[in-house]
């Protein structure tokens, strides 16, 4: 079976597969699916980009996602003007003076290679930093804290939080590239995995910016609320002609057009990373990646390059991010959890063939219905097991009430199988 | 008075929590090291281990507790941990076995195995929550201070009471004892030094008629009986949840690396390093400072230098001034 | 790298220190167990009989290629650079895969021992690179290469003490620390430990300067001398054949010439093509 013929068949799968819920569970249920698979699909382009071609091990895709969502709430929240007018400004005082004490103690330190004054800088600049901080944080979140105590954001249109989103991951990545990949040995892995720590811990503790763990609901959307179709009479009798009661219409409706606005992003993105696979820059960064030590010989800038391909995955994270966070319509620091948005991404990129684009785009969509009907089929697999069992057991009622937890176990059973009898994906690179 | 009242205040809130956590991060490093060292990866699948042994040690606390059966002031975990070790011993002896043995076979690199051990995470996370659910689980029993604050004043008759907990004290005396097992073994018996040989050079190792694959399983044993005990001493002085054992994987990596991966000198060091960052940091230290600076001095705030839940940005920040300066860590570790 | 078609091996480049460690892994799958010996009577003690093979599932590089020793003598391997020379004796030692040919020790076939099962068998392996344990103490390295033993070696180490007289004063101190011609005086005592039959030398004085090479060649006669034979590759390939009992020429992983070192060094097409006239 030609590559080719490979690729249609299982996307082909995987679209039964989601028609499939459609017909048995419901539209809504098919269209959920879609629309996080969607997401994942652009998530897991991105890791692909970055361990496909640049063999880049990055284990804080949670962090790059985060701040996508940061971006959210940053970008299309309406300002809270007593906020601002409370400390804003010093607020951000304050975090320039704290990168600029960061930056100082570097360039001390580069300079001068003088460790004592690195720390003294730091000490001294850490000191002012929270002098300007706290004040200006503590009158921002004693506004109003039930509905606001934050800043807000700029009252942009949503859609242009997902850009921001990218830029925002990308500096974080340009950050954590240059400490990481600048060392003698390369550090990645261990600094994704801090800084996405580090980031989830200051989305969750700096209220004054995210309002933290009291969440910010009813982010603005790029689609029109359900409520307001339901309510105009134009859109009822045009749901009325398809045989769809308003709410399932209204549902529909708002669903589908996410699922417009993230393909005509993944096919971007997509289309942007073949191209960019099969450029002169995508052949110089597999020869890199093949061998290094003679592309170093010939001249080629090789932290240079993984710096770039790194920042450039993690945009794309941080895009996906801003999407997901978009379509949740709320931020919710506390969901963010390695396993679901870390290692369950790497497991779709693993799965549909790293190096392969459409190879990650397929395991983004396959995974992710995976991850969502795994536990519907984990009750069903119970209900026939305990089966036999009386009705209020001890054993029975553990069984039945662990099923949610059966969806990790598939995943790990998953990459395993894959890694041990396919291990170049479903979609392998060539 | 004032200074031994600092001092009192300085060892109850930073000296003994950072000891007792220093103590349990080095237990874990010292796993993560030795794979690292042996075995050639980083296992992912670390702290879920963890979490599994622990779950395995408590279910045997509650059977023997069921029974009757007691250690007096000591917690019955202490006899549970034998049991718990065989148990975790054979998950992963066997893991070894169906998993990680076929890409021996296969000379995988080592980044396959990196990755291998991310799908035994989420087994293992998986089983760990199927048995025993995702819920903060209490296992500790027997007496529970060796010193009480109030008893520790009337004692001394000073402001600052200073608490001992049990669990406290066995942490570090445990830890102790396994880790000057652990170097005895590795340094004084054949077994270990074989394990050292493994680890410096393989095919040497073959070509002195070193058996690999049992240098895999010894290594396999050891790191089961330090993540129990590891996984134990720290569900008791704290408490037992899955997703806390996931999480602890950030500081014993950081710990493991900080010291310099490989070298189990280096785990211990790193160990502590990292967890007297991380209280250090995120302790107030306003009080301490009150009894110690003049009067006119005495800070205004609570002197905390970081909230609590950055603790694991404390550990990220460590590991990076580390390796900026010492790049191979703390002990030359085997990176380089 | 990613290397050929095992896309276990295939690691994107990837060599993150922090999640991997390299330097150190084995060539040969570790897990493999060793299948039957059966009797094989009469030839010399050791002999690669026609082999041919190379490493995992790429090409051939031994062509039906033959060595033997007999008891008690030195055989030298030589040849001009990629021809097969170390990989023979690794094929002898079972550390690549012989698709065709044998390998029979003392009037048993081993072709299917794994190499820690030829160790038991009685012999001993100093390869060329990597040869000693650098972070362990030259005591240690010595005390592995008795691994196998049950019996009491503290005999054998005085004797390699007695052999190589540096290493008692230098016992305590890691072998890495050491300088060329001390490591590989720990490399040849570490394999002397297991008290062999047969010792293989993959180029013992590669980078040693030649007051040390007299002095390794040397004390491999003196080795020699005590019954164990030799088997040994060399680039001073004059100075080796005047030490030889028996000699072997190889050329693309096949034999090219063979007979004793004094036949090989007066052979006028030995001495032009390969000792430069």
């Amino acid at each position: 079976m030609s590559q080719t013929m490979r690729t249609y068949l299982m996307f082909a799968g995987v679209a039964v597969l989601i028609i499939g819920t459609g017909l048995v569970q419901s539209w809504n249920s098919a269209l959920l699916i879609l629309n996080m698979g969607l997401v994942s699909a652009v998530m897991a382009l991105g890791v692909n980009l970055q361990w496909g071609i640049a063999g880049l091990f990055n284990v804080g895709v949670m962090g790059f996602v985060a701040l996508g969502g940061l971006a959210v709430v940053l970008t299309s929240v309406a300002p809270v003007p007593e906020a601002w007018a409370a400390g804003g400004l010093r607020a951000y005082a304050a975090l320039v003076i704290g990168a600029a004490t960061v930056v100082a103690s570097v360039m001390a330190y580069k300079r001068a290679r003088n460790a004592w004054l690195m720390i003294a800088i730091l000490i001294v600049g850490f000191v002012i930093y929270r002098g300007v901080r706290d004040p200006a944080v503590d009158a921002i979140e004693a506004v109003n804290p039930a509905v606001s105590g934050y800043l807000g954001g700029l009252g942009l249109p949503v859609l242009l939080a997902w850009p921001v989103g990218g830029l925002l991951a990308a500096g974080a990545a340009w950050i954590i590239g240059k400490t990481a990949l600048g060392l003698r040995s390369d550090y990645l892995a261990i600094a994704t995995l801090g800084i996405s720590e580090i980031i989830i811990a200051i989305l969750k503790n700096e209220d004054w910016l995210t309002r933290g763990v009291k969440n910010v609901i009813g982010l603005p959307r790029p689609v029109p609320n359900e409520i307001d179709l339901q309510n105009d009479p134009g859109f009822v009798e045009s749901a009325a002609g398809f045989g769809l009661d308003p709410t399932t219409a209204s549902t529909l409706y708002v669903k589908l057009g996410y699922s417009v606005l993230f393909t005509a992003v993944l096919i971007v993105l997509l289309v942007l990373s073949q191209m960019a696979l099969n450029s002169p820059w995508g052949r110089m960064m597999r020869a890199i990646r093949d061998n290094e030590v003679s592309s170093r010989a010939m001249g080629k800038d090789v932290t240079f390059r993984h710096l770039q391909v790194f920042i450039l995955g993690s945009a794309i994270c941080g895009i996906a991010g801003a999407m997901m966070t978009t379509l949740d319509g709320q931020l919710t620091p506390s969901s963010y959890q390695p396993l679901r948005y870390t290692f369950l991404i790497w497991v779709m990129v693993i799965v549909g063939g790293s190096g392969n684009n459409l190879g990650a785009v397929l395991g983004g969509f396959l995974i992710w219905f995976l991850w969502v009907q795994v536990e519907p089929m984990g009750q069903a697999l119970m209900n026939v097991i305990t089966m036999g069992m009386a009705d209020g057991s001890a054993l029975k009622d553990h069984l039945q009430g662990s099923v949610q937890h059966m969806r990790l176990l598939t995943m790990g059973i998953v990459l395993l199988l894959v890694l041990r009898f396919s291990p170049r994906g479903l979609l392998p690179e060539r | 008075m004032e200074f031994l009242n600092a001092l009192v205040t300085l060892a109850n809130f930073v000296l003994i929590p950072g000891i007792t956590y220093g103590s349990q991060l080095a237990l874990g490093a010292l796993g993560v090291t030795l794979i690292y060292g042996i075995l050639r990866f980083s296992n992912f699948a670390h702290g879920d281990t963890m979490a599994f042994g622990t779950m395995s040690v408590i279910l045997f606390t509650w059977l023997f507790q069921s029974w009757g059966i007691s250690l007096g002031p000591l917690p019955t975990a202490l006899l549970a941990i034998p049991f718990g070790i065989a148990v975790t011993a054979l998950l992963v002896l066997g893991t070894d076995r169906v998993v990680y043995r076929f890409y021996r076979a296969q000379k995988a690199k080592p980044i396959i195995f990196v990755m291998v051990s991310i799908g035994v995470m989420f087994i293992y996370n998986g089983v760990t929550r199927f048995i025993l659910g995702a819920d903060e689980q209490r296992f500790a029993d027997g007496e529970r201070f060796i010193i009480r604050a109030r008893e520790f004043k009337e004692m001394t008759g000073l402001d600052e009471g200073l608490t001992l907990k049990t669990t406290q004290g066995l942490t570090v005396i445990t830890a102790v004892i396994v880790v000057a097992l652990l170097f005895w073994f590795l340094n004084n018996t054949r077994t270990g030094k074989s394990m050292r040989a493994y680890s410096d050079n393989e095919d040497l190792a073959l070509l002195s008629g070193i058996n690999p694959e049992h240098v895999v399983r010894v290594t396999w044993l050891i790191v089961s009986a330090l993540i129990v005990v590891a996984g134990t001493l720290y569900g008791l002085d704290k408490t037992y949840k899955p997703f806390t054992y996931f999480q602890l994987l950030l500081p014993i990596f950081a710990a493991a690396i900080v010291g310099g991966l490989g070298s189990p000198l280096g785990a211990i060091a790193g160990g502590f390093v990292v967890a007297f960052s991380e209280v250090g940091i995120t302790y107030a230290w306003k009080k301490v400072l009150g009894y110690v600076m003049p009067e006119s001095l005495e800070p205004g705030g609570l002197v905390q230098l970081l909230a609590t839940d950055y603790k694991f940005a404390v550990s990220f920040m460590i590991l990076v001034i580390v390796l900026l300066f010492k790049p191979t860590g703390l002990f030359k570790g085997k990176s380089v | 790298m990613s290397t050929g078609d095992n896309p276990y091996q295939d690691d994107h480049g990837n060599h993150d220190a922090s999640v991997t460690r390299r330097g150190g892994e084995s060539t040969v799958d570790t897990t493999r167990t060793s299948g039957p010996v059966t009797d094989a009577r009469g030839g010399p003690f050791l002999i690669g009989d026609n082999m041919t093979g190379g490493y995992g599932k790429g090409p051939d590089i031994l062509h039906g290629c033959t060595i033997s020793v007999d008891k008690g003598e030195i055989a030298v391997i030589v040849g001009p650079n990629g021809a097969g020379k170390s990989t023979a004796m690794k094929a002898v030692f079972g550390m690549l895969d012989v698709r065709q040919g044998a390998v029979r020790l003392d009037g048993k076939d081993i072709t299917a021992l794994t190499p820690q099962d030829r160790v038991v068998a009685g012999m001993g392996f100093v390869p060329q690179t990597s040869n000693i344990f650098t972070s362990m103490t030259v005591e240690e390295n010595l005390e592995m290469g008795a691994f196998i033993r049950t019996d009491d070696y503290r005999p054998t180490m005085e004797q390699v003490y007695d052999l190589f007289p540096i290493l008692r004063d230098k016992r305590r101190q890691p072998a890495g620390e050491l300088s060329g011609g001390q490591r590989q005086q720990v490399a040849v005592g570490r394999a002397l430990m297991t008290q062999p039959k047969v010792l293989m030398l993959d180029e013992p004085t590669a980078g040693v300067s030649p007051i040390v090479m007299d002095e390794l060649f040397d004390r491999i006669i003196e080795v020699a001398r005590t019954g164990i034979s030799i088997l040994m590759v060399e680039q001073n390939a004059r100075q080796a054949l005047e030490i030889a009992d028996k000699g072997y020429v190889l050329v693309q992983g096949a034999n090219a010439y063979s007979g004793t070192g004094k036949d090989l060094l007066a052979d006028p097409e030995v001495r032009k093509s390969f000792l430069g006239g």
